[in-house]
């Protein structure tokens, strides 16, 4: 405020005024951090959803018989190093490097990838053997949920190859600094629902 | 041959020329005057050589006063729509009786009180109460524009998107037939096929898209953005009730995007969430559709309150009693509105406990609307009270509002409830409430901040018909669906039986075409006021003696709504600065800073348009080229580095040169 030419001091002499635009930083940050959490409660319907419909099998197959914990192990190794990894891009970033902002954000792009891969392979097993999200309504809300974290793990992807474009276009420009730390939000994020998701899918699943 | 027919199925899906509903005389009436009316719309601004200006000056304008201004054109024009569909069903059951079977068949009838429902909530009571946000909020709390001016473009034509949707259900397949909350089993793919659910689902997706973002937009505004020294107490009224109604869009949007999301998975997946085999539970539905239906009414009460808070101060010529209150009563509300879902389905078999709960917590959500109304009284107790307009608007509010919050805390009794469930009563009680709050409000905040966009007031004589047409038709149409409904007649009813009811229906009927009238009075009141503007203007900016910062800026304000920052020392921080003898300062001007206009959300919306339409009518080739064309253009939004521009010092100091002239 110390910048700002005041003007027009009353009899109390209070400003009335302030000359310059008065404008409030990470207002971005604190956007997409509400967005981050409206997105929580898309998640909290998803499982709340799953929560009331896990035990409905319809005679069909329960969490025990499709659930294969070494694979969602793998998994969930795949995106916890990622978010590890982008911690180091974000390292790199804070010390101006952007070579090194870079590899660390393809490494986590890669492990991303690895992520979906096996989680596709998971979800085409399970429809192979007839546990498809048709054949009940625990299927349904299975699949609904595991699958929507995974769309956003891939638009996680696609905005982190965009931004990877960009900083190689512009460099480490302040926009794009935000715009790394929105999407570092956002991969965090995935992986904290993905803990959920590991702890009440899979763990709770594997014991019916 | 199978391969061509393989071809078409790709490219049209299942819209046939069947799809068009030529054979209803009703519906190919309505497209012949929808077609002369936007046909002459399309000349006049052809003529007018109006194109380009309403591309660069509106459509593309990232200025939250222009998008205020559409959003509230996109309401009136939305609400035309909706009282044509009331106006219908009042005919309808005034003459359906015995023998008779009136004019509409059932099959068109549902569409109607859907499409009616849909609309008047989501395409008319949500675009006001988002367009006085938009224009008001970043006035009174001193900034220059919302903090995301981009998302704010995208967000208004998301919702026409939603609109355009609903619109085009009418003249090409069907509208949903199902209530306007689309309760499943009735909705699933088995009992309704058709495209009219497809419709419903999609129109809302984008529209709430819109809206939710709206609602980050605004909560970061209010909370990052304030002039210096507006603490959160001492922000007007008015922003804190929008701040709560951007929370709760926040917190309760998600819910309808995931609620729907399933339900499509249903419909065009074959899942099993709220089917009745295979495990699915479609009480689920309900439950999940009201965690996000009951915040919603307060979405759209909770600003209402505030405009009528603001009048009622400005027009008693006294600081609004109890402030500290009314925020808290503002906030209680806010928290309660997620403790209270379950009082839509009492009859849902949950148990004593669990419906003594909710009923309770229904109860308890009087106690801080009670205070509010309180404060209003006691604001106007003992001061200058002037009946303007606005202020007929807030005594008809007070009285109007108080009875439909009466019998409200009655259907909150779980045993009543089970007598009144989906009955006429409940019918009467909501159109209560939000005709008498929302309605009411709205009009009231046109009033009173039409002189702030234009420069000129509304003419009165044109707003007291507006009024009383509205006030009295609005009791005349529903006081007899309290009787009705106490009699025990059940909502969505295309036909009755027992003759002794249908002099009430003709009350009823009495009082829509009285609601008639008043739109058209309302509508002429614009046409009346434009003419006689050199009468009415307002050169002050000021016309009412306002207290809040809105009226400390001239009419309409500049683009960038403040040249200097104004610091706020009260919460009624115009009045504080008149009482001090503030001038408007002539010198100083810094270069400001502002956004450039973009066409982007324009053509993000019109593809998510060309998406959803795409997908309520399978057409899956067109489906997966434009949502890889959405995903495009949003990628290709983002390499576009250059959003910002400087309007010089010197141009500033002109304009408010200028301004300053016109104030002296």
């Amino acid at each position: 405020m110390s910048q700002t030419a005041a003007l027009n001091t009353g009899e109390t002499g209070k400003f009335d005024f302030l000359a310059k635009d008065y404008h409030a930083p990470n207002g971005t940050l604190l956007g997409f951090w509400l967005y981050l959490m409206s997105d929580c409660l898309i998640f909290a319907a998803l499982f709340a959803t799953y929560g009331v419909l896990s035990q409905s099998y319809a005679g069909g197959p329960t969490g025990g018989d499709v659930f294969d914990l070494p694979l969602v192990a793998l998994n969930t190794a795949f995106l916890l190093f990622s978010s590890i990894t982008y911690g180091f891009a974000m390292l790199q970033m804070q010390q101006k490097k952007l070579a090194g902002t870079m590899i660390w954000l393809a490494i986590t792009g890669l492990l991303g990838l690895s992520f979906l891969a096996v989680e596709l392979y998971e979800f085409y097993h399970m429809i192979h053997i007839g546990a498809g999200p048709q054949r009940s309504a625990f299927l349904s809300s299975f699949f609904t949920l595991v699958g929507t974290h995974g769309l956003h793990v891939t638009f996680g992807i696609i905005w982190l190859c965009t931004l990877l474009v960009q900083l190689s276009k512009h460099g480490l420009i302040a926009a794009n600094r935000r715009r790394l730390f929105c999407l570092s939000m956002f991969w965090h994020f995935l992986d904290v629902i993905w803990i959920g998701v590991f702890t009440v899918v899979y763990l709770m699943g594997s014991m019916t | 041959m199978s391969e061509q027919f393989d071809l078409g199925k790709l490219i049209f899906g299942r819209l046939t020329l069947e799809s068009i509903p030529y054979h209803d005389p009703i519906i190919i009436a309505t497209f012949v005057m929808v077609a002369i009316g936007g046909i002459a719309l399309l000349v006049a601004v052809t003529r007018a050589k109006l194109w380009g200006y309403l591309w660069s000056e509106w459509f593309t304008s990232i200025d939250h006063k222009r998008i205020g201004v559409m959003y509230m054109i996109l309401g009136i024009v939305m609400l035309l729509r909706g009282f044509a569909d009331a106006i219908m069903m009042r005919i309808q059951q005034a003459i359906a009786f015995g023998d008779s079977m009136g004019y509409l068949p059932p099959d068109h009838y549902d569409q109607i009180f859907t499409a009616h429902g849909v609309i008047m909530i989501f395409f008319v009571a949500m675009p006001f109460v988002v367009g006085l946000m938009n224009y008001i909020v970043p006035l009174q709390i001193g900034a220059r524009d919302v903090a995301f001016p981009f998302l704010n473009n995208f967000s208004f034509w998301m919702t026409a998107s939603g609109a355009v949707l609903v619109m085009v259900s009418l003249f090409i397949g069907e509208f949903a037939k199902s209530g306007w909350l689309a309760y499943p089993p009735l909705t699933g793919i088995l009992q309704s096929p058709g495209v009219g659910v497809d419709y419903y689902i999609w129109a809302l997706q984008i529209a709430g898209v819109g809206t939710l973002l709206s609602g980050v937009n605004f909560v970061v505004t209010i909370v990052k953005m304030r002039a210096p020294g507006m603490s959160l107490m001492k922000m007007p009224i008015f922003t804190w009730t929008a701040l709560c109604t951007n929370v709760l869009i926040v917190a309760a949007f998600p819910i309808l995007t995931a609620v729907l999301a399933l339900l499509s998975l249903d419909r065009y997946m074959d899942m099993n969430f709220f089917t009745n085999d295979l495990g699915g539970n479609a009480m689920m539905y309900v439950n999940l559709i009201w965690i996000w239906g009951h915040p919603e009414v307060y979405i759209l009460i909770l600003p209402i309150f505030g405009v009528f808070s603001e009048i009622v101060a400005t027009y008693s010529g006294k600081r609004l009693f109890g402030y500290s209150s009314m925020v808290y009563a503002t906030v209680v509300i806010t928290i309660l509105s997620y403790l209270v879902w379950l009082h839509h389905f009492f009859t849902m078999g949950s148990g004593a406990t669990v419906n003594s709960f909710f009923g309770i917590t229904t109860m308890i959500i009087s106690i801080p609307t009670g205070a509010k109304v309180f404060n209003w009284l006691f604001t106007m107790y003992r001061g200058r009270i002037k009946f303007d307009v606005p202020m007929l608007w807030t005594v008809g509010f007070m009285v109007t509002f108080v009875i439909g919050g009466m019998t409200g805390v009655l259907l909150a009794v779980p045993p009543a409830d089970f007598v009144l469930h989906n009955s006429l009563f409940l019918i009467a009680h909501f159109h209560n409430v939000i005709i008498g709050g929302v309605v009411f409000g709205v009009f009231a905040a046109i009033a009173y901040w039409y002189p702030k966009v234009t420069g000129y007031k509304l003419d009165p004589f044109w707003g007291k018909m507006t009024f009383w047409f509205w006030l009295i038709g609005f009791y005349l149409a529903f006081m007899p669906l309290y009787v009705l409904g106490l009699m025990g007649v059940t909502r969505r009813m295309s036909h009755f039986d027992d003759p002794s009811l249908q002099i009430w229906f003709q009350i009823a009927l009495v009082g829509a075409v009285f609601i008639g009238i008043g739109i058209i009075c309302f509508l002429l009141q614009f046409y009346v006021s434009y003419r006689k503007r050199d009468s009415l203007r307002d050169e002050t900016g000021d016309p009412w003696d306002g207290r809040t910062l809105e009226w400390s800026t001239t009419s309409p304000p500049p683009q960038y709504n403040f040249a200097i920052t104004p610091c706020v020392y009260d919460n009624d921080a115009w009045w504080h600065m008149k009482a001090n003898g503030f001038k408007h300062p002539r010198e100083g001007f810094a270069p400001v800073h502002m956004p450039k206009n973009t066409a982007a959300g324009l053509v993000l919306a019109g593809i998510s348009t060309v998406l959803g339409f795409a997908m309520i009518w399978h057409m899956w080739l067109l489906a997966g080229v434009s949502f890889a064309a959405l995903i495009g253009a949003t990628i290709v939004h983002t390499f576009n580095y250059k959003r910002d521009y400087y309007i010089p010092a010197g141009e500033v100091k002109q304009v408010e040169r200028q301004r300053s002239e016109v104030l002296a």
